[in-house]
């Protein structure tokens, strides 16, 4: 290994594979190494996946019950532990992990300290996440293949000999959808995203060093063919991206797309008086994260008191400013790739040309949206009010503290969303509440004053993974298959 | 013209030898008795004589970079040289994946590349007297008739498993990967099915069939010895995976980058220092590559460094000054076996700042 660089290997079946293509992601360790990545190329991984049975056997060999105990002791070691890192024997600290993650994606210290928490909350409510995405079947389910519930055996088979993820880099905390995959015993093949190979990674130690199979688990930063290697190549595959990504992968029913989220607060008529009481939730649906996540909303659909609120909101977000990466109130990411905030502060300004909106943060905002501070380039919070309903900027999601809000009766919303991933609907309303839950475009319904953010273990996170892994069988027998 | 070459150092010796057979090139691509029509009107409006200019390979320098265009263009009759005026020949094809092929024009050089590009190599690395299976580009190329003559003259024959490049890249482009992926399998099919029932000791393919079909079976169980491909980029990571996991450590491998303007450069044999870098070494003198500045083509790179790769060919068929290649590589030193510059780890021109289609098929 050259001096002075800290090589993260591809993982073969639990097993370090130092590729000659590597990525150097420059000077980023605390320990002032650089930090080099093994590339892999895509005909590793498909020759891998000829191999994919022996993943599979290491799984099988292990009782499922003894799969959630390890995922629970994996959190701790994931938070706390000094994990196996590079090529020579040496370990990254959580606080090598947070300077290092923070460096690379921008995130401040406190959003990838926010972000290990989602992920080893993950693993240590695996049981409920994993009881919600079966709908409260026994997890032997896994060892045997069958379960029994009240008098009907039920018997369920894996459809997928693999799950393969292409990772993105905007927020660590997107690891946690692989997860219940090792406890439903479907290894996983992994290509992290350029900025963050380090969260996968670590996770991976952390659940090995906690006693799940080492081959379970195997973690390829490859190039976009290595990516299609895996999506295409493993029985079913996870690929987040853009609206061009969900195109991509449209035609293939195995492949699960996570595009932009475009989730939504729509507030309803009996409750917009009140709004003050929510007029937190609205912020925070917006900001958290550093507007990262596609579970942050990016547009808020009001029936009426569109000044007051947008105002108020406005005045809240523009108060969100840049702060230094290791500084604990931080709440906005600098930009990985600086061109890349310029290039979205351009797109948005042209956008504004279009009459029908109008940047309300930037007369509450102490300065240009654009920023260069701490040395890194920022995004501050914007939040676009667009009196007309079909203005391009109404629906539009940028990886920043950035929404629309929208003034159209209540009435009209469900006709208007489209495609959303999450929308926290706050409203008492029991009539609307049974349109919302009709409603084909809403993956995921918030039901009262809670964030588009809001995550409870039981309910799966876009998509039953269970169901998108599993497939139920009809089994039939003279006598009780079931004990 | 004779000269008496002194020199013992391999490098000058070599040196020596192309600047005598440039002389000789030009000498008979510029006399009105053998030249071709196209070069001798060249000359008519050139305003400089190669004939009286020309001594030493160093000249060629003043030909303006070669316009492949004109290979496109120009009917390739105006290519035959006067001396073999009458003769049948054959057309090859480059390109062509849109609009028109580049045209090239020959007659035995095709045999003496392969012969020569076979005698590089010892009975058991190709084992003599066993037959061969080709994967790849056949139709209107000169690749197709090569590896059936270096099959022939290593005492075997060559059974042959078309692939239409020109169908790959479209559908690539087209954003069909499913129906390219459906082709591929295609073809891998077809060479397996020819493996399986008659006794194949070598082959050539492009790297990514030759992945694709050890994805299906194991090559030296088939009774594989020997493979050479050609086609693509080859990073050091991808030579050292073909070596150790495609080919199992057990199958002789001779990587080369060539072409129907070329010919064949042959890869030096690896030694543990290249760490999977490979370093091909031209035909020399039939045909020369240079690095040069991608700025200033006159303009040699320095050695270990990365720069556009320019192709002189000169045989008696075919002359073709400084043509600038679509590919950029390592100006790399010579070495015993080939005394003069190589070129190291080509990839595509200015690959690292756009997207290239390669290595498709």
């Amino acid at each position: 290994m050259e001096k002075g660089a800290t090589h993260i290997p591809v993982l073969r079946f639990g097993e370090v594979y130092k590729s000659l293509d590597t990525t150097d992601l420059g000077k980023v360790l605390s320990s002032g190494n650089d930090l080099e990545v093994s590339v892999a190329n895509a005909g590793l991984i498909r020759r891998d996946l000829l191999s994919i049975d022996k993943a599979r056997n290491a799984l099988f060999a292990v009782p499922t019950e003894k799969l959630l105990e390890y995922a629970e002791k994996a959190s701790e070691i994931y938070l706390d532990g000094e994990l196996p890192f590079g090529m020579d024997g040496e370990v990254q600290t959580v606080s090598d992990y947070v300077s290092t993650l923070s460096r690379l994606t921008g995130l401040p210290h406190s959003l990838c300290r926010g972000n290990m928490f989602k992920v080893a909350a993950a693993l240590k409510n695996m049981r409920a996440v994993i009881s919600g995405l079966t709908r409260g079947l026994p997890p032997s389910l896994f060892d045997s293949g069958c379960a029994r519930l009240g008098d009907i055996d039920i018997n369920y088979f894996s459809t997928a000999n693999s799950l393969g993820v292409t990772l993105p880099s905007n927020s660590p905390g997107v690891n946690s959808l692989w997860l219940p995959a090792l406890v439903m015993k479907t290894p996983v093949f992994l290509k992290p995203g350029r900025e963050d190979p380090l969260t996968p990674y670590r996770i991976i130690q952390a659940m090995i060093a906690a006693g799940f199979p080492k081959e379970a688990f195997s973690f390829y930063p490859t190039t976009h063919e290595g990516g299609d290697a895996i999506v295409l190549g493993c029985g079913r595959g996870i690929v987040f991206g853009s609206d061009a990504t969900v195109k991509k992968y449209a035609k293939y029913p195995n492949i699960q797309v996570h595009g932009s989220g475009r989730s939504k607060v729509l507030v309803g008529e009996d409750q917009v008086d009140q709004w003050e009481e929510f007029l937190d939730v609205l912020v925070e649906s917006v900001s958290a994260n550093g507007g990262r996540s596609c579970i942050n909303a990016s547009s808020v659909l009001l029936p009426s008191r569109f000044d007051e609120i947008s105002n108020a909101m406005a005045k809240r977000l523009a108060a969100i400013e840049p702060r230094a990466r290791d500084d604990d109130d931080a709440l906005l990411c600098g930009f990985a790739n600086p061109d890349f905030a310029k290039a979205i502060n351009d797109a948005i300004d042209d956008e504004l040309k279009t009459p029908g909106a109008v940047d309300l943060t930037a007369k509450y905002r102490n300065g240009p949206r654009l920023v260069e501070k701490f040395g890194q380039t920022f995004l501050c919070p914007t939040l676009i009010a667009c009196s007309d309903p079909d203005h391009p900027l109404a629906n539009t999601e940028y990886m920043f503290p950035f929404a629309s809000v929208v003034q159209i009766p209540e009435s009209e919303m469900l006709g208007r969303i489209g495609p959303t991933l999450v929308v926290s609907a706050i409203t008492e309303s029991e009539s609307w509440k049974r349109d919302l839950m009709g409603s084909p475009h809403i993956d995921r319904l918030n039901l009262g004053i809670v964030p588009t953010n809001w995550v409870q273990w039981e309910q799966p996170h876009e998509g039953n993974l269970f169901e998108f892994l599993y497939h139920r069988r009809a089994i039939q027998s003279k006598s009780q298959i079931t004990a | 013209m004779t000269q008496t070459v002194t020199q013992t150092n391999p490098i000058e010796t070599a040196r020596a030898e192309l600047d005598r057979y440039t002389r000789e090139m030009i000498a008979w691509h510029f006399s009105a008795d053998t030249g071709c029509p196209y070069w001798l009107d060249w000359a008519k409006n050139a305003g400089w004589n190669p004939l009286e200019e020309v001594k030493g390979f160093d000249d060629m320098l003043k030909f303006e970079a070669f316009d492949d265009a004109v290979l496109r263009d120009t009917d390739p009759a105006r290519f035959i040289p006067n001396a073999y005026a009458g003769k049948p020949y054959n057309v090859f094809e480059t390109g062509g994946t849109t609009g028109m092929p580049k045209q090239r024009i020959g007659w035995e050089d095709y045999k003496v590349d392969y012969s020569e590009f076979s005698d590089n190599y010892d009975e058991d690395f190709f084992q003599k007297g066993t037959n061969w299976l080709m994967v790849g580009p056949t139709g209107p190329r000169r690749l197709r008739l090569a590896i059936e003559h270096l099959a022939n003259v290593r005492g075997g024959a060559c059974y042959f498993i078309d692939l239409d490049p020109r169908w790959v890249k479209r559908l690539i482009r087209d954003g069909e990967f499913d129906m390219a992926r459906k082709y591929k399998e295609h073809v891998v099919d077809q060479a397996i099915t020819i493996l399986k029932n008659r006794n194949i000791a070598c082959m050539f393919t492009t790297p990514t069939i030759l992945e694709a079909i050890a994805e299906r079976i194991s090559l030296p169980k088939a009774g594989i010895k020997g493979v050479f491909v050609g086609g693509t980029t080859m990073t050091p990571q991808y030579v050292r995976f073909l070596i150790e996991e495609v080919l199992e450590n057990q199958v002789n491998f001779a990587p080369t980058y060539g072409n129907t303007l070329m010919g064949l450069a042959i890869s030096r044999k690896l030694t543990p220092e290249d760490n999977y870098s490979l370093t091909y070494y031209a035909p020399q003198p039939r045909a020369v590559l240079r690095i040069v500045n991608p700025d200033n083509p006159d303009e040699l790179m320095d050695y270990d460094e990365y720069g556009r790769v320019e192709l002189t060919t000169m045989t008696k068929e075919f002359f073709m000054p400084r043509f600038l290649e679509r590919d950029e590589a390592i100006r790399r030193k010579p070495c015993e076996e080939f005394p003069w510059d190589g070129v190291g780890d080509v990839r595509p021109f200015q690959s690292e700042k756009k997207n290239v289609i390669e290595g498709v098929y």
